[in-house]
């Protein structure tokens, strides 16, 4: 029968967030030489040390070449072309609150449907925004400190906190862990840094929202969450960028480390621009994740993955400490000529330490979505234990779904399962749902959204409800 | 109610429907028999509109609405019912959810609001027990597990949540053993209503000794080549099916 016309006519929906907001920004011409890397660091005000830590990673990164492992197709990405630095041009009196943002930045959010202050207020959620590459308000930071938590964009940690920064910062993912990881840190623009203190349960959910927004701009995140011992923290990251029509890069880095005893749950909505529906245009997202967990500590990664042409991006845990757990809860969905490489690597090399890993992979249209994980067991890792579940949801059939597990065991007493599944939204399916009344979109919405269940129950609760909305906005136009 | 007139359709390149006329009231329950690959099960398809079903002539009328050019779901939106002879499981949707968006939307086409959770939940409850299934199948996924009886059940019980004004039963005695078949038969009885009517396409004479019904066609060879009163189906059990087909043959010719 004619079995996937129904699902072809819905494949290709435009993207919701494109829009461009009219801000003059001043931007670095294109270009990379470690004068660049001099003018950003001295744009802001960095101490010494640190332009010293951003010339070694850009030496290093001179001498690497870009991975190919991955199962993406991208042109070869021209780094020259790329331009490092920019920021609103208010950046010069900066506004000290959200009330003194510019109100055309805020309009932005809230066309996103992220109503700054109100969310803010009503949610009890302290956010840290970046536009571009430049922090430009924090609230509830005097609940924060009251509490002695640390919440601020990392350049100002740098200034505030630098005995933490320097000895944080690049402990989890070194200079040279690999290409992107260097570039960025030779090129961090800005991001978040977060200080819970010993003991102290973070008194709210922590949240940055990133967006990009000029052209040929690449943004380079640099997140830095230090849990100590026996605290607590739930931090939660979204972006969503408007539409473009030439590739942007964007590689990020993200450092956790989870003290003896603590926990810290990191979740993501990613939704930035992926391509339209011919592949042109769309976001090159090549991020580095990574968090060390000492003993008893718990990391938790939760990460729902609609947007970019392209995401390579593997969470990890370095499950250093006895009885230490990680955990990985993934949701990936790539339409028209999306491709994602995503998974996680758990290190497990402490007594007793447990992971955890449920994807969910979404392929429609001609995308192509693949799993890859590490599990890996050390010598020491006595008693561990890791549980792996893979599971792909094919809509059409010109999409792809891969799965590529590895597993390294060197302590006997170790032990590790894999489960994968695959299965397809079947013409069937959304017949009988037709037939109830249900349009094909909602149906699709449905489907992909009880395919996902497991995931989104480790989700904080706002972002439940806007994963789900999400997974529903990059489904239109996928069937029908 | 429904008004068919020479209904021609083909599946892929072969004429499986070939002038089918028919004319149901309100309150009336047809049933339509048949040898096997006479187009009974094409007939439920192509009312309801399902894809690769490709009508090539004639019309069919819901109530005076042109049925063939709309959607699938705004002809279930209008009040048009399949039940299924092989249910499609939906993994991860639970009953629930899928009977509330279903209902929902059926509301919203008739301008009514949507049902809040605790009174849909109720009305779901209830209609579990009338088809004899665990309330625990309402947080299940749709089919999912579920055995061919429980699954015509299911489907029944959709029946009586959407309160449909034309239903077709889709030989949805086919599988189901004695009790199953009594259990869905009471359902189909207890929503025989002045202003609902049925279509009943089935092989076997058995569900029309639960399910009366007022009119019985034989279709053969995509068209209806007999109709009757429910003794008809009677004679069909004794005779088979050959000589009316025969019949129609020549009559062709």
């Amino acid at each position: 029968m004619t079995d996937n016309a129904e699902i072809d006519r819905q494949i290709g929906r435009e993207y919701e967030a494109g829009f461009i907001t009219d801000v003059e920004s001043a931007t670095l011409a294109p270009g990379l030489n470690e004068d660049t890397v001099r003018f950003i660091s001295a744009k802001k005000g960095e101490p010494e040390w640190l332009l010293e830590w951003r010339l070694k990673a850009f030496a290093a990164w001179k001498e690497m070449t870009p991975p190919n492992w991955a199962q993406v197709q991208h042109l070869d990405i021209d780094f020259q072309e790329v331009s490092y630095y920019s920021e609103p041009k208010s950046m010069e009196d900066r506004p000290q609150s959200l009330d003194e943002v510019d109100p055309e930045l805020l309009a932005t959010y809230e066309k996103l449907g992220i109503p700054v202050h109100e969310q803010a207020a009503l949610a009890g959620v302290a956010v840290d925004i970046v536009f571009d590459s430049v922090s430009l308000g924090t609230t509830f930071r005097k609940t924060l400190a009251e509490a002695g938590v640390i919440f601020m964009p990392i350049s100002e940690a740098v200034h505030e906190h630098p005995e933490l920064v320097k000895k944080y910062m690049g402990s989890v993912v070194p200079q040279k862990d690999n290409y992107y990881a260097a570039l960025n840190s030779a090129v961090f623009s800005d991001g978040s840094f977060v200080y819970i203190p010993k003991g102290v349960r973070c008194p709210m959910e922590l949240s940055t929202y990133f967006r990009i927004n000029e052209e040929k701009t690449g943004q380079f995140e640099r997140t830095l969450i230090i849990a100590d011992e026996g605290s607590h923290v739930s931090y939660l990251e979204g972006c969503t960028a408007p539409m473009r029509d030439e590739n942007q890069l964007h590689a990020a880095v993200v450092e956790l480390i989870a003290h003896d005893d603590s926990e810290i749950k990191y979740s993501t909505v990613q939704n930035w621009y992926p391509g339209d529906s011919e592949g042109k245009g769309g976001i090159y997202n090549f991020v580095t994740k990574r968090a060390v967990a000492h003993t008893n500590a718990k990391v938790s990664w939760t990460q729902v993955e609609t947007g970019s042409a392209i995401t390579w991006k593997y969470p990890s845990c370095i499950l250093k400490g006895d009885n230490s757990v990680g955990e990985f809860y993934s949701v990936a969905l790539t339409n028209n000529f999306q491709e994602a490489d995503t998974g996680t690597k758990m290190i497990h090399l402490g007594k007793n330490t447990k992971s955890t890993i449920i994807t969910k992979g979404i392929s429609a249209g001609k995308s192509q979505n693949s799993y890859r994980g590490l599990v890996k067991m050390g010598p020491g890792a006595t008693g561990a234990r890791n549980y792996t579940q893979c599971d792909s949801l094919l809509i059409g059939d010109k999409c792809g779904a891969h799965t590529f597990p590895y597993i390294e065991s060197k302590n006997p007493s170790a032990v590790v399962e894999h489960e994968a599944t695959t299965s397809k939204v079947s013409d069937e399916q959304l017949f009988l749902c037709q037939q109830r009344g249900i349009d094909t979109e909602k149906a699709v919405s449905m489907i992909v959204n009880g395919f996902c269940k497991e995931v989104f129950k480790e989700l904080p609760m706002e972002f439940a409800v806007e994963a789900g909305k999400l997974l529903e906005v990059s489904l239109e136009g996928s069937v029908g | 109610m429904l008004t068919i007139k020479d209904l021609q359709a083909k599946v892929e390149d072969k004429d499986i429907l070939k002038g089918l006329n028919l004319d149901i009231k309100p309150g009336e329950i047809h049933a339509i028999m048949g040898p096997n690959g006479a187009g009974k099960s094409t007939l439920g398809n192509v009312l309801s509109g399902r894809e690769g079903y490709e009508v090539t002539g004639g019309s069919a009328e819901l109530e005076g609405k042109d049925l063939l050019d709309l959607d699938p779901e705004e002809r279930a939106r209008l009040g048009l019912f399949l039940a299924f002879q092989y249910p499609v499981e939906i993994p991860g949707v639970s009953n629930l959810e899928f009977l509330k968006a279903s209902v929902d939307s059926v509301r919203a086409a008739q301008g009514k609001e949507p049902l809040d959770s605790v009174s849909f939940l109720k009305l779901a409850r209830a209609k579990c027990k009338l088809v004899d299934l665990d309330q625990s199948f309402l947080k299940r996924g749709v089919n999912e597990g579920f055995s061919g009886g429980e699954k015509k059940r299911n489907e029944i019980m959709q029946m009586m949540l959407l309160e449909p004004k034309l239903c077709i039963l889709d030989e949805t005695d086919s599988g189901l053993d004695i009790d199953a078949l009594q259990v869905v038969a009471e359902g189909v009885n207890s929503l025989r209503d002045p202003n609902r009517s049925f279509i009943i396409v089935t092989h076997y004479q058995r569900l029309l000794d639960y399910i009366v019904p007022d009119f019985v066609h034989v279709l053969a060879n995509g068209k209806i080549v007999k109709s009757g009163g429910k003794e008809l189906a009677l004679e069909l059990e004794e005779k088979g099916y050959a000589w009316l087909e025969d019949a129609a043959e020549n009559g062709a010719s």
